[in-house]
């Protein structure tokens, strides 16, 4: 944005970049779903952050919020099922100066991209983990996902769900080398950008858990939650989340949690009986794996060369 | 290197010159074996022989005899580890037909290779003889009984106190034998001693100058050892002007030639999960690769790697996932959205014995089929097969460059013979045109479509993440020209069009594949893969007989190269002769309308609607020229006999 630096000098980016930027085909998830709200979101940290349109990778995997990328002005890769993570990863590795977002929901991340969500995770390369957590499978059309809540009532089983639900907020800070684990909603918008913001101003991988709500498939999940401010506890500390009035009215419950406190942010995950929002864990300091995987990036193809003549020198007889 | 300029100056006599009162016999080729139990070196020893006559000008072919248990019991038939290193005064382009020598830690070993067919009447045997007077009664009894079997069986056998000459050296024999030996063979085969003793010192640079002189020790006495307990000794002279012509050559695996070719390429990333026999290319990239400034990631699983590989790709950087048969078909999925999104990649699959788990460390070339059509609908890709381990190293260069030219994933298929087998080629003299370009991000016209496909040839540029104006959303959904998601019919129809005309476009710039022998004749043997060498040694012996035979063999599998119906039409029959399965005809129940066709055979019937013949075998183990000699007999015989009823 324009504005006057500390020394008065005024700062003017040749390019400026507005929210029609960021526009991409007009969004086709259904009235009411909760994926809108995350897409506007997005976009106003992208333009907020004023980040350029050509470095920015929306990637994701298979599922009704999998089809995020589409509507940005960005790059984008709408991959295959699960699979949104390796591909973003592999985006990341050789191109660190690349900013990538990745959407992928309930049953794309905790279910068939299980493998991927632990070691992603573990690898904390830099990039923003959105997951629209609906506890059902839309695009497909109402079966349990891993987050339907035991008896809930789907096409798969239609009696209701018989196991009990996967607490994906427990498995992600049971994974080494976590560096930020958030929690928010869809229906309050401040807090859906402070806390995408956050997860993206952050180095490493944002992990955000966005419960959001299904109107078509799972309207009374969200409804119960949307109704009972009670079930929700809002986390407070000054290394947290941002946390505006309309939050603070929304979500009367409150702790303070400081971020830094893995053993309390398991306590807090755990605890079934409140849904903790905001940031349970962060670890700026946390290793990422572009670092490493980037290297030798910048060398020249001479340099190439000489390495690869050296290498067969050691094989030649 | 540890020995002095002067010690070396001393010892640069060859053995044979010290070998007194003994003529070597002067041969053109030889093959040699060690065998033992698992990790008692005979494959060190082996590598090292085939160097150091590598380095002398001979032809050299090594490969590895793998037990496919990490530990199996000492003294089974089924342990068997060790390798077979076949020399020569000419290029030697595989393992060869039956042993001349072979040496022999145990007795029990030499079970599994004579089942194997690996020796002949006359076969040399050099065996420890420790076990004659073993303390337990019941390896006393066997290892008898196995001596005499073998004496009846044909095999010359030499009983030799191998363990107790260590001894005197070293109070561990386990360790050192395998040096020992390379002496004995250095000695019978005339090698030039200090070439043997300077490539010891490499072997072992990183163990410290104490090892090396311990096993130089070892390998001196083995050298004195063979003079005074052996009565044969040999000459194999360096291929006719190799000495001239001052080439520099290089040894190496087909799997680390994949890895130089990856380097040499300008690829950056490797991203691999761990698969035999595919790993060990990853081994040399993981040791070698931060040279070029390149990456390996060892991914969570199988889809994992290839992911990762395809995002890097899509960002500009083509990647490369080394994988074999089982990784393949997790794959799938993957190759499919690299067809579907036009995304370059290079998979390098190592072909191993299937289905399932299969053999893991055998050879096959099961996987042709399922690299052309694993995945659903319709996926045409580059599939390309090196027949040579020189060829694994420039079938890489060339399957990126493809990858990018024609914007498609490409499959590099070798296999596990070629993985294992050693054999020293002309060093690659790179050039700066070898690597990928620098990644391009200059701005890209906004009215240009990102699969701008031209309708002739269905090429298209790429835009890559950083060029302003080129932003797209890349989906494995049906798309239009705009990458938008389409399912309307004509769009489906169009993206299928385009995505399958690049390979007629490819095809158009390949030259018919070259026979080897004469262009027309009784019956022509087709191959790809690693049975190259095989295949062309058979069909000499069978020319050199006047038998009228020829062989053609294919690099690329798709698009196939052009020409090959003129080819063929001018041979009474063809047949492939291929390392995966087919029903023999003779076998119960089949006929024409039961019998499998080998995969190439299967291949080429519908693409020339030509009555191909095949013979195929999956014996987990490479070809040998002896074997395909007696099938190309066999089937001229029954062509004669067709035409004479």
């Amino acid at each position: 944005m324009f504005g006057l630096k500390a020394d008065w000098s005024l700062e003017v980016f040749e390019r400026y970049f507005t929210l029609g930027d960021y526009a991409g085909g007009e969004a086709r998830w259904c009235p009411g779903c909760g994926d809108h709200g995350v897409l506007t979101a997005a976009q106003r940290v992208l333009r907020d952050e004023q980040l350029h349109p050509e470095l920015t990778v929306a990637v994701s995997g298979i599922g009704c919020s999998s089809r995020m990328p589409h509507y940005l002005g960005t790059y984008g890769f709408h991959g295959l099922h699960g699979r949104a993570l390796p591909l973003a990863c592999g985006i990341k590795s050789r191109r660190p100066d690349l900013d990538v977002w990745v959407a992928t929901g309930d049953g794309d991340c905790f279910s068939i991209g299980t493998a991927h969500w632990i070691h992603a995770l573990r690898y904390n390369m830099d990039m923003t983990l959105m997951v629209f957590d609906n506890s059902i499978y839309g695009l497909t059309k109402a079966q349990t996902s891993p987050t339907s809540p035991i008896g809930f009532k789907t096409n798969t089983h239609p009696f209701g769900a018989i196991i009990a639900p996967l607490n994906p907020l427990t498995v992600t800070l049971g994974i080494t080398n976590i560096s930020f684990v958030a929690q928010t909603v869809d229906w309050n918008p401040p807090m859906l950008y402070e806390t995408l913001k956050a997860a993206h101003r952050h180095k490493g991988t944002g992990f955000v858990r966005i419960i959001q709500r299904c109107p078509v498939y799972a309207d009374s999940l969200a409804k119960e939650l949307q109704g009972d401010p009670s079930r929700f506890l809002l986390l407070n500390h000054e290394k947290g989340i941002q946390i505006d009035k309309s939050a603070s009215r929304q979500f009367p419950n409150q702790q303070e949690h400081d971020p830094s406190d893995l053993a309390n942010a398991f306590k807090l995950a755990a605890d079934t009986s409140r849904i903790p929002l905001g940031l349970l864990y962060w670890n700026p300091d946390a290793p990422c794996y572009e670092d490493l995987s980037s290297a030798g990036v910048e060398m020249t193809p001479h340099a190439r060369l000489a390495g690869f003549n050296a290498a067969l020198d050691r094989l030649t007889i | 290197m540890t020995t002095t300029k002067k010690e070396t100056q001393v010892e640069r006599e060859t053995a044979t010159a010290s070998a007194v009162g003994r003529v070597a016999e002067t041969v053109d080729e030889h093959i040699v074996e060690i065998v033992s139990d698992s990790g008692e070196g005979a494959q060190k020893a082996g590598q090292t022989f085939g160097t150091v006559c590598a380095k002398m000008g001979n032809g050299v072919w090594t490969v590895e005899i793998i037990p496919a248990e990490i530990q199996p019991p000492a003294r089974s038939p089924a342990g068997a580890s060790g390798i077979r290193i076949r020399l020569a005064s000419n290029y030697v382009t595989n393992m060869g037909d039956e042993a001349d020598v072979v040496v022999a830690f145990n007795e029990q070993v030499l079970y599994s290779r004579i089942a194997n067919g690996a020796y002949k009447k006359g076969t040399a045997v050099l065996l420890e003889d420790k076990w004659r007077d073993d303390a337990v009664p019941e390896i006393r009894e066997k290892y008898a009984k196995a001596v005499a079997e073998f004496k009846d069986n044909g095999l010359i056998v030499h009983e030799l106190p191998i363990e107790k000459a260590c001894l005197e050296i070293t109070p561990n024999p386990r360790r050192g034998k395998n040096m020992f030996v390379l002496g004995m063979l250095c000695q019978i085969y005339s090698r030039d001693i200090g070439k043997a003793r300077d490539e010891i010192a490499t072997t072992f640079r990183r163990k410290g100058d104490k090892v090396i002189g311990m096993n130089q020790q070892l390998f001196d006495a083995g050298c004195r050892f063979a003079e005074e307990h052996i009565d044969f000794c040999y000459e194999v002279p360096p291929q006719a002007g190799q000495e001239e012509q001052k080439q520099r050559f290089i040894v190496t695996n087909g799997n680390t030639a994949v890895g130089l070719g990856v380097m040499a390429s300008g690829m950056e990333l490797v991203s691999m999960y761990p698969i035999t026999p595919a790993t060990s290319a990853s081994h040399y990239l993981a040791d070698a690769y931060h040279q070029v400034g390149g990456f390996v990631h060892q991914a969570e699983d199988e889809i994992a790697a290839i992911g990762f590989a395809i995002g890097s790709s899509y960002a500009g950087k083509t990647a490369c996932t080394i994988t074999s048969g089982p990784g393949l078909a997790l794959k799938t999925e993957m190759v499919g959205l690299a067809v579907m999104a036009e995304i370059p990649l290079v998979i390098v699959v190592v072909q191993r014995g299937g289905p399932s788990t299969g053999l893991p460390t055998k050879v096959e070339q099961g996987d042709l089929l399922a690299a052309l059509y694993g995945e659903p609908g319709d996926a045409p890709k580059v599939v390309i097969a090196a027949a040579t381990i020189e060829e694994c190293l420039h079938f890489v260069i060339m399957s990126r460059r493809l990858a990018e030219a024609f914007r498609t994933p490409v499959i590099l298929l070798t296999d596990a013979n070629l993985a294992t087998g050693v054999q020293p080629f002309p060093r690659p003299e790179p050039t700066i045109d070898w690597l990928a370009p620098p990644i391009d991000q200059s701005e890209w016209d906004e009215n240009i479509p990102p699969y701008n496909w031209d309708p002739e040839t269905g090429l298209s540029p790429r835009p890559v993440p950083g060029m302003p104006g080129g932003e797209y959303i890349l989906t494995g959904l049906a798309h239009t020209s705009e990458s938008k998601v389409a399912y309307d019919s004509d769009s489906n129809q169009r993206g299928c069009n385009m995505r399958s005309r690049k390979f007629a476009a490819l095809a158009s710039t390949l030259k018919p594949p070259q026979v080897h022998g004469d262009p027309d004749g009784d019956l022509l043997v087709v191959g790809w893969g690693s049975t190259m060498g095989a295949i062309e040694e058979a069909i000499d012996r069978a020319q050199a007989q006047e038998h009228k035979v020829s062989s053609v063999h294919l690099r690329f599998l798709s698009p196939m190269e052009p020409g090959l119906k003129e080819i063929f039409r001018r041979f009474r029959k063809v047949m492939t002769v291929e390392i995966n399965y087919s029903d023999d005809p003779q076998a119960p129940l089949i006929n024409d309308d039961t019998r499998r066709y080998a995969q190439l055979a299967w291949l080429l019937r519908a693409h020339t609607l030509m009555d191909i013949d095949c013979w195929s075998a999956v014996f987990g183990a490479p070809l040998q020229p002896g074997m395909i000699y007696k099938v190309l007999l066999k089937r001229l015989t029954a062509m004669n006999e067709g035409v004479d009823s």
